[in-house]
């Protein structure tokens, strides 16, 4: 018996969006969230007694102004503690750098340096504009494109020819290579050249060298496009995002389901027709669009047996392996960082003093051991946000990389050992800390697999690299959100053009399915 | 390097022995990366050997893969275009099985050896897609090809060879299907398949009694004039009965290059083989928009006029040329010319006429003839006694 017009398996931010984006244009939408809490990795956390942190990504910095505006976010109690927040490459010398959007600044930074930065921006933004557009629309189609195709591929031709002829020729040579070519050609100081190559391999299984870490950072700065003049923070942790789209969605009339954890997808000859529960409940819709990550999508819900055999080898190649874990510290008051002042701490600390030291922290990583001397991006949110911890206390969250999803001796085994050294690490910036902790916890790409859902723990349903983004994401012939299986969307950061709590994935799949007409 | 006689880089098969012993013409060729003969004495009489009395073939080198486990014949079902829970145990099917393009990957022949057991013989090398094919599924595919040594023996003595062999009871195995027998100790498995489309049968054994078994099978065989026989006869009698040769009349599809140079199995006249009421197999969703939008080619078999095989020939219609021979032979017990062809959908219907331009050479001297084919309905060679059972005995 078909209830719903779509089901939508899984209230991740992408999950959400895409339903209330297509309760919006008239369908009887139902999202399926196995946690308690909708949003996915946009999720606030009480990791220890009056301790709250965003569990999974913990700063906003792309999501695309039009989504909120759409949904109407602030009205449904979004707020944000702080924005615009500076970056600072932490020195082990104290002679820190700073970002502020187009500016640089810093004790020991040369004036050639700032000049560089600036010039080094502008190019940047203006190549990211471009990505900003092409990916607020369905990726185009290299083979069979139809006119609404080609004229995106032409608008996205044409973008480029109008960068001009240097900057053309300039963004074909660097999308392709690596930040720490980049990075030597550009810039003298390290810090510097750490904290912005840092940026290209944020969330990614990569290093500097890797290649096409430059495309890594142009997409990262696609959220100064969208308005981010440097990281925001979210009252209530990221969490309170999930709660206002999720609250959006329903004032669209979309009902939510937490708890619900859908077991599979229902298929009749080879047509998807609905869903079942992990209690057996069986759920009906004429379509249903997965907010999971590919992989989960065919191998678990789908199941791997019920689609075709080229099928499964494209999604068992998606590289989607994360390196990456989630420090929570809770901590009895502000620590010293030497060479900060404490209303510096409210920015974003990067501990990756040069760019070798990232490329040794994903060394180990490569070989399935956690980086000795390991990057980190750090958000002590209690200084905006005084109701994330008891007064006077604060919560510490940190990224760190790397930790591989598949470590050697497993994450059992090592995790109280890695939280100390991670806790040293930080204590080589700020001696303090180290007494300052009272509680602590870890989320290795283990714990974010199981968490969140996702297959590798990987934030971004897969890897941000040229060959999975636009008409290869989320594998070749599989674009445009649709599936082989009738019936069966994808909105899942999987999907072009990834993830980052951009949300354009779920607003580009509601407008696809609404555009093919599907369950009208 | 210095390399000692008969050091080739070629594999040889469990019967190389005897095979090379027997091997008048030392005639060789490369199959699957064995050293198999082409001919032995004499095609044409290799050839007659088959068709009037018994011939042997050794196709040990053909590809084997045994899948077992509770998901076996699901995975089948998924794998090949037409439905396995149709071959019951102890019977043989020949299928096809195609890519997500619903083109043709290969075909063979599934062996239902006993409940979520099968074997499944193919012409190409297939463990890399097999093991894709088995994500998903609780089943074990493993490449026996090494394991099992095979002969074809074929013919209208056939039988009586294999009887007076000691196998008792054989002519009452029907067509496709399969049974075991003790030898010396060893299981002796026997199925009534072959690729020449007569009474025929295969013989399965480990490879350490293959020896064994050809010598055993010569000796009962001396009375039915058993002979062995090489690619070239086989090529005559797998033409003659209507049988595609994967690499001749279809590039499996994973081979291919170009565009557009694979076929379907509507394309190949097998669409017969394909069960689209099976809910998902390989190639499907294709297959059903095939049907929906039309096939590109069909194949036909045409009779063609004269004596000239019109090998690699155009074919016209009227003036237009309208396809290609893949397989052409002179064929001695029909007395026909046959071809295969792949020719535009939009001509071929049974008795069709159209005009092939065969080029032949005798001495240097070329000659072009253009010779009037028909498309005909079925093979030319199609003897009762290939599906009589008990079987004739002769």
């Amino acid at each position: 018996m078909t209830n719903y017009d779509v089901l939508v398996v899984g209230g991740g931010h992408n999950g959400l969006i895409c339903a209330a984006y297509l309760a919006r244009a008239g369908r009887k939408v139902m999202v399926l969230e196995a946690n308690e809490q909708p949003g996915g990795a946009a999720a606030s956390r009480e990791f220890a007694s009056g301790y709250t942190v965003s569990s999974c990504a913990h700063w906003l910095t792309q999501l695309s102004p039009q989504i909120s505006k759409d949904l109407a976010l602030e009205r449904h109690g979004l707020q944000l503690a702080a924005r615009d927040l500076d970056s600072i490459g932490l020195a082990p010398n104290g002679q820190h750098v700073t970002v502020t959007g187009s500016a640089v600044e810093g004790a020991a930074l040369s004036e050639e340096d700032k000049l560089a930065y600036a010039e080094f921006h502008r190019k940047t933004i203006k190549f990211s504009r471009l990505l900003a557009r092409a990916f607020a629309e369905r990726p185009p189609k290299l083979v069979e494109s139809n006119l609404t195709d080609r004229i995106n591929l032409l608008k996205l031709g044409l973008g480029m020819k109008l960068l001009g002829k240097e900057d053309m020729s300039e963004l074909l040579r660097l999308a392709l290579i690596n930040m720490y070519d980049v990075m030597e050609e550009h810039f003298d100081n390290e810090t510097l050249k750490g904290l912005l190559s840092f940026d290209g391999v944020l969330g990614a299984h990569m290093g500097p060298r890797s290649p096409n870490t430059v495309f890594g950072y142009l997409y990262r700065r696609v959220g100064d496009v969208h308005g981010y003049n440097g990281p925001a923070v979210v009252k209530g942790g990221m969490g309170a995002l999930g709660s206002a789209m999720a609250d959006a969605a329903r004032a669209l009339g979309v009902e939510i389901r937490t708890a619900s954890k859908v077991e599979k997808i229902n298929l009749d000859q080879g047509r998807a027709t609905g869903v079942t529960l992990n209690g057996g409940e069986v759920i009906g819709a004429k379509l249903v669009v997965s907010n999971a990550d590919p992989v989960t999508t065919f191998e678990k819900l789908v199941g791997f047996r019920n689609v075709e055999t080229g099928l499964v080898r494209r999604v068992s190649q998606i590289r989607m392996r994360s390196g990456v874990a989630k420090l929570h510290l809770a901590l009895n008051g502000l620590p010293s960082f030497s060479g900060l002042t404490e209303t510096q701490l409210g920015q974003r600390l990067v501990i990756a003093p040069t760019m070798d030291y990232i490329e040794r922290a994903f060394n180990s990583s490569k070989y399935g051991e956690s980086s000795t001397s390991p990057a980190l991006d750090i958000s002590i949110p209690s200084v905006h946000d005084s109701s994330l911890a008891p007064a006077g206390k604060h919560v510490l969250s940190a990224i760190v990389q790397y930790a591989p999803y598949d470590l050697g001796q497993g994450w059992d085994n090592h995790k109280e050992a890695f939280t100390q050294q991670l806790i040293e690490t930080i204590g080589t910036y700020a001696p303090d800390i180290g007494e300052r902790v009272v509680a602590s916890e870890l989320l290795t790409p283990v714990d974010l697999e199981r968490e969140f859902h996702i297959k590798g723990g990987h934030w971004h349903h897969g890897e941000i690299s040229l060959d999975q983004v636009m008409m290869m994401r989320p594998f070749p012939g599989a674009t445009q959100y649709g599936t082989p299986v009738e019936g069966l969307y994808l909105c899942g950061a999987g999907t072009h053009p990834g993830g980052g709590v951009m949300g354009l994935a779920g607003r580009n799949a509601a407008r696809e399915i609404i555009k093919r007409g599907g369950a009208a | 390097m210095s390399r000692k006689q008969g050091d080739t880089m070629m594999l040889e098969t469990p019967f190389h022995s005897r095979v090379a012993l027997a091997n008048e013409l030392n005639l060789w060729e490369a199959w699957s990366g064995y050293t198999t003969p082409s001919a032995y004495f004499d095609v044409e009489l290799e050839y007659f050997a088959v068709r009037s009395a018994a011939g042997v073939f050794d196709l040990s080198p053909m590809n084997k893969y045994r899948i077992t486990g509770p998901d076996a014949g699901a995975f089948l079902n998924r794998l090949v275009t037409r439905d396995v829970g149709k071959i019951g145990v102890d019977r043989v099917g020949y299928t096809v099985w195609c890519d997500n393009a619903g083109q043709v990957m290969d075909d063979g022949t599934i062996f239902h050896l006993a409940e979520n057991d099968y074997r499944l013989c193919a012409y190409a090398r297939a463990m890399d897609w097999l093991s894709w094919s088995a994500l998903g599924f609780d089943v074990s595919v493993v490449d026996e090809s090494a394991e099992v040594a095979a002969l074809a023996v074929q013919g209208p003595t056939s039988c009586s060879c294999l009887q007076s062999m000691g196998l008792d009871g054989l002519e009452t195995l029907k067509p496709f299907g399969i049974a075991h027998f003790d030898f010396e100790g060893e299981d002796l498995m026997v199925s009534r398949t072959g690729f020449t489309g007569d009474l025929g049968y295969e013989v399965w054994i480990a490879p350490n009694k293959a020896e064994t078994l050809w010598d055993k099978l010569f000796e009962a065989g001396k009375p039915y004039m058993i002979k062995p026989f090489g690619s070239q006869a086989l090529e005559l009698t797998r033409i003659e009965t209507g049988f595609l040769q994967a690499g001749v009349d279809f590039v499996p599809a994973q081979e291919t290059i170009r565009p557009g140079r694979s076929r379907s199995p509507f394309e190949l006249g097998l669409g017969w083989l394909v069960d689209l009421n099976k809910p998902v197999f390989n190639g499907r969703q294709a297959l059903i928009r095939e049907q929906q939008i039309g096939s590109r080619y069909h194949f036909v078999i045409l009779d063609v006029d004269g004596n000239k095989p019109a090998h690699n020939s155009f074919l016209f219609k009227g003036q237009q040329q309208v396809g290609t021979v893949t397989s052409a032979a002179w064929c001695p017990t029909a007395k026909s010319n046959v071809a295969f062809a792949q020719i535009e959908t939009a001509c071929g219907d049974i008795g069709d006429q159209l005009v092939a331009e065969i080029y032949y050479e005798k001495e240097l001297h070329w000659t072009r003839v253009l010779a009037p084919c028909k498309v005909i309905d079925g093979a030319v060679f199609n003897p009762a006694r290939r599906r009589m059972t008990p079987a004739v005995a002769y």
